[in-house]
């Protein structure tokens, strides 16, 4: 047998939260040490996945399998393709940022705060490598435990109410998916919850069942993504969770509704996705466009870069739902992208609200003079983000569009207003925080240090290099988004 | 006859009488008569896990895989109750002895209830489980919420007991047979002649859930609970959140399930209604509560309510997912009344607010509490979730999925006051900085809970197939 390196990379962290725990409450610098260690691991299987990973099949590759709970029909099962494989590094990446920039951020309860934080990573890790309903349930639903508690502790402001409400939003969806699952098992013959049997099997299923399925699972993903009206969770959770936090919300855990729809939803219940075509696109249109007109009435830059997730993760529904291949695989650029770009500008308001105490747009102004390193860099992202060509947000902006356009002939000209609207904001909030007159009450403020240099510099390293040469991660994902749009289109 | 099978129940029973004779001697010490206790109780599991299958006294008791199933959860409990009480009877000045005597009677009881095959039979045992239970609930005599709760306890348990005489007298007179075999034959014969099942019939049946409504702690039959699990002490409140309420399923499913099974039609739906109200207003009364012990008891009838969508399967599936769900159900509220007694043997409070910065005295204690609160809102991969998994796939497998829905959104609900307690005990603060008190039986009885619920959450196979065993004792 092969080295089970899906396996490895998801039970390594588990392994460092296991130590952690070990240690006592003072040994803080241990805990950051061995949370680093563990984290710094799944990154380097991560490059073993990217370098085996064949991109010119869309055939599941890394497979682990054996059973778990026969009674149950429950298999451990693991695979990973052009789907996954992305994801999966996305995750490493930003969980080894996230626990590096914790480093300085944290003070209080250091050990529990990454003996947290590597159970997230466990969590994350598992929904993307996971093929076995019961398994990525499990997965699925571990990622709220340690998110509940990051956010509930360690947050700021109405920390408590963020964290609950998260909470409740997503086991309200999740659970959905819990019925909707049980119901495909009792329903395809033989009984099992193995993904890839299940799509084999998806033309068994009736019309009927498959438009009401859809729809459960429509409710657990459309949560997590999130769509338009299930987004009010996500600007509490985002503003209020500890920076490192938010940078894996924003960059990994939308995500998990998006793979959700890709991995399960579409390819399993085609009927489903076919028929609520328009409804997805139009929830996405007002995703983008209202995601962005509310970005630009928030005084508070956290706030905005939050609300400009919801804006940003509706391109991706909208790659989705026009179910073309460049569109599906813009939406996978556009997860990626997002990731790299957002998780980068949440880090960045994390290093600014440390030094200013506040995240108020307007209480800045000409900081350049003052910081040219830190809004060098954060301009570059802002760039990034409203979709400046030569970087990663253009491709997956534009292949989304160029994608979808011929199923939303209508939809997609006035969803790129939304791109209107992201520049704007995006460029007056350089403006007033950047530009201008120097507050002279921010004399105080100290220069962006190499520790925070050093997170954010693999983010706009891989943001810059898919933007200019976008042609290897296409190539990783196309044959695997061909495999999608065959199986749904049929 | 092969008297073998009965040799558990003998042995627990005697052993009990063993430690009433011995507390009149027994002068200093006294709550070595509780590991005594414990000793009889780890002896008595042995014999049951060697104990073989048959029938006694023509069918009046039997021993198969049901009531070894169920004999492991009431022994369990019974040990993580007196190993919790060992430090908790200390402070009794009189009576310990007949503390652990009377536990270990009540658990008979319910021994003799598993076993049950025949309705007297049924009856006695349900007697002799809930009189030693009304004067345990009553223990702290000078405590006028302990003495309420025994008297309410008393009166309220022997309406039900009533009801449910009633309900054995009308079939009997129906059928002419106390024996749960006899009765479905004679039922199924009348059935066939007169193509009915008549109004007596139905009355019976109201009756049987009516009476074992109010041990199960049901909808409409839960107004003693609360003021019961309240004012008793909080080892009995954990014995009867979780061993009473096995004791009453397990003759509920052997009465529905060996007698009336063929009438599922006419009993399925008042159950899933049942269930259905138990799931609602035991969650979102629990919602209010600011007592741990209250808050505990409304969470326990909807706890109930789950279990009852494995019953109103009424499938072997539906079977064993009961039985699953009550065995990881026991680690996990067992658990947390454990912890809610090593919280007021220190502070004296039972009070949710006083858990505040309990994640800062006892680590420990604070991560085990919220692991079980976790297990009881079913997130994985804690043993809960792999129970309520159970419970809904036997439930959606005979389509109902209106319950289930039910299920799903008041376990959302019920997410709320669990965490509520996670939330005080790491989100806030608290002047106090002493430790919680970990006397070693109680930190023994702590670890095994917490382990039962890690193990059976990750790798329940063992249990489940256990569980399936038991569920082929009827025919479905």
């Amino acid at each position: 047998m092969n080295f089970p390196i899906l396996s490895a990379m998801t039970f390594t962290p588990l392994l460092g939260m296991v130590l952690i725990l070990l240690l006592r409450k003072e040994q803080k610098n241990a805990a950051r040490f061995l949370a680093g260690v563990f984290s710094f691991i799944p990154l380097i299987l991560s490059f073993m996945l990217l370098s085996k990973y064949d991109g010119s099949t869309s055939q599941l590759q890394f497979v682990e399998r054996f059973d778990w709970i026969p009674s149950l029909g429950v298999t451990y099962f693991m695979g990973a393709d052009g789907l996954s494989v992305p994801m999966l590094f996305l995750t490493a990446l930003l969980c080894f940022v996230a626990v590096i920039y914790s480093f300085g951020d944290i003070k209080e309860r250091v050990k529990q705060y990454f003996a947290f934080l590597l159970l997230l990573e466990v969590g994350l890790m598992g929904v993307f490598a996971a093929l076995d309903f019961f398994l990525f349930y499990i997965f699925w639903e571990i990622v709220l435990v340690p998110m509940y508690f990051l956010i509930g502790i360690w947050g700021h402001g109405r920390k408590e109410y963020s964290a609950i409400k998260f909470f409740l939003y997503t086991l309200f969806g999740s659970l959905f998916m819990l019925v909707g699952i049980l119901a495909l098992y009792f329903t395809v013959e033989p009984h099992t919850l193995d993904m890839m049997v299940l799509i084999e099997k998806a033309p068994q299923l009736t019309r009927g069942f498959q438009l009401i399925i859809f729809l459960a699972f429509y409710i657990a993903f459309a949560v997590k993504v999130p769509v338009f009206p299930f987004h009010t969770w996500l600007p509490d959770a985002h503003v209020d969770a500890p920076t490192a936090v938010s940078v894996i919300l924003a960059g990994i855990l939308l995500k998990m509704g998006v793979y959700g729809f890709l991995r399960i939803s579409y390819p399993m219940f085609p009927e489903g996705a076919i028929y609520f075509a328009l409804p997805i696109g139009i929830l996405a249109l007002i995703n983008i466009v209202y995601g962005a007109l509310v970005c630009m009435a928030q005084k508070d830059l956290k706030k905005m870069i939050a609300y400009s997730s919801v804006s940003h993760m509706g391109y991706c529904m909208l790659g989705i739902a026009a179910i073309t291949v460049t569109g599906i695989s813009g939406c996978v650029f556009q997860m990626v992208s997002h990731g790299l770009i957002t998780g980068a500008l949440f880090l960045l308001v994390g290093v600014l609200y440390e030094r200013a105490h506040t995240r108020d747009i307007g209480a800045f102004g000409g900081l350049w003079i003052k910081l040219p390193v830190y809004s060098g860099i954060m301009t570059l992202f802002c760039l990034g983000s409203l979709g400046l060509p030569g970087l990663s947000g253009f491709v997956s902006e534009f292949m989304v569009f160029i994608g979808s356009y011929p199923s939303f002939k209508v939809i997609v000209p006035l969803a790129v207003t939304g791109v209107v609207i992201t520049a704007a904001y995006f460029l007056r909030m350089i403006q007033r925080m950047f530009l201008g007159t120097f507050n002279t009450k921010w004399e105080v403020l100290t220069e962006i240090n190499g520790r925070e240099i050093f997170t954010v510099t693999p983010l706009a390293i891989l943001m810059i290099g898919i933007g200019v040469y976008p042609a290897p991660l296409v190539n990783m994902i196309k044959a695997t988004m061909e495999n999608i749009v065959r199986l749904v289109s049929g | 006859m092969n008297y073998q099978l009965l040799f558990p129940q003998i042995f627990l029973f005697l052993w009990a009488i063993l430690i009433f004779v011995l507390d009149f001697f027994w002068k200093k010490g006294k709550q070595n008569l509780g590991y005594l206790a414990l000793i009889g109780i780890i002896m008595t599991i042995f014999l049951v896990l060697d104990s073989p299958e048959g029938k006694l006294f023509g069918g009046m008791f039997l021993a198969d895989s049901l009531s070894s199933f169920f004999n492991l959860i009431f022994l369990l409990t019974g040990f993580l109750t007196i190993a919790s009480s060992i430090d908790f009877t200390k402070r009794l000045s009189a009576h310990q002895g007949e503390y652990f005597a009377l536990l270990l009677l009540s658990m008979v009881g319910m021994m003799f209830l598993a076993s049950a095959g025949e309705l007297v039979t049924l009856y006695v045992a349900l007697e002799l489980t809930t009189i030693s239970l009304y004067v345990l609930a009553a223990y702290l005599k000078n405590q006028s919420k302990s003495s309420e709760a025994g008297l309410k306890y008393l009166i309220l348990g022997g309406v039900s007991s009533g009801i449910l005489l009633y309900g054995i007298s009308l079939i009997f007179g129906l059928t002419g047979t106390t024996f749960l075999k006899d009765i479905k034959m004679a039922l199924i014969t009348t059935f066939l002649t007169y193509r009915e099942i008549g109004p007596a019939l139905v009355l019976s049946i109201v009756f049987f859930i009516a009476g074992f409504g109010f041990k199960l702690a049901l909808v409409p039959f839960h107004m003693w609970v609360p003021d019961v699990y309240e004012g008793a002490p909080t080892p009995i409140t954990a014995f009867l959140s979780v061993a009473s309420k096995a004791a009453g399923l397990v003759a509920f499913i052997r009465v529905f399930f060996e007698s009336f099974l063929v009438f599922q039609v006419d009993w399925v739906l008042l159950v899933a209604v049942l269930a259905a109200l138990a799931m609602i207003v035991g969650n979102i009364i629990a919602l209010l509560q600011t007592n741990i012990k209250r808050m505990l008891a409304y969470s326990s009838i909807a706890q109930i309510g789950y279990i009852l969508l494995g019953i109103v399967a009424a499938t072997s599936r539906g079977l064993a997912s009961v039985s699953f769900y009550i065995f990881v159900y026991l680690f996990a509220n067992m658990g947390a009344f454990i912890t809610a007694i090593a919280f007021s043997n220190t502070t004296g409070s039972d009070q949710i607010k006083d858990y505040a910065g309990l994640s800062r005295r006892s680590p420990a204690l604070a991560a085990m509490m919220a692991v079980f609160m976790l297990s009881l809102v079913g997130i994985p991969p804690l043993a809960g979730f792999t129970g309520k998994y159970y419970l809904f796939s036997a439930a959606i497998e005979q389509g109902w999925i209106w319950l289930v829905v039910i299920a799903v959104l008041t376990s959302v609900i019920s997410l709320y006051y669990y965490v509520g307690v996670v939330r005080q005990m790491y989100f806030r603060t608290s002047p106090a900085e002493n430790r919680i008190a970990m006397p070693a039986p109680l930190t023994l009885a702590l670890i095994i809970s917490v382990i039962g619920v890690l193990i059976f959450g990750v790798y329940p196979n063992i249990f489940i197939n256990f569980a399936n065993q038991a569920a082929l004792v009827f025919h479905f």
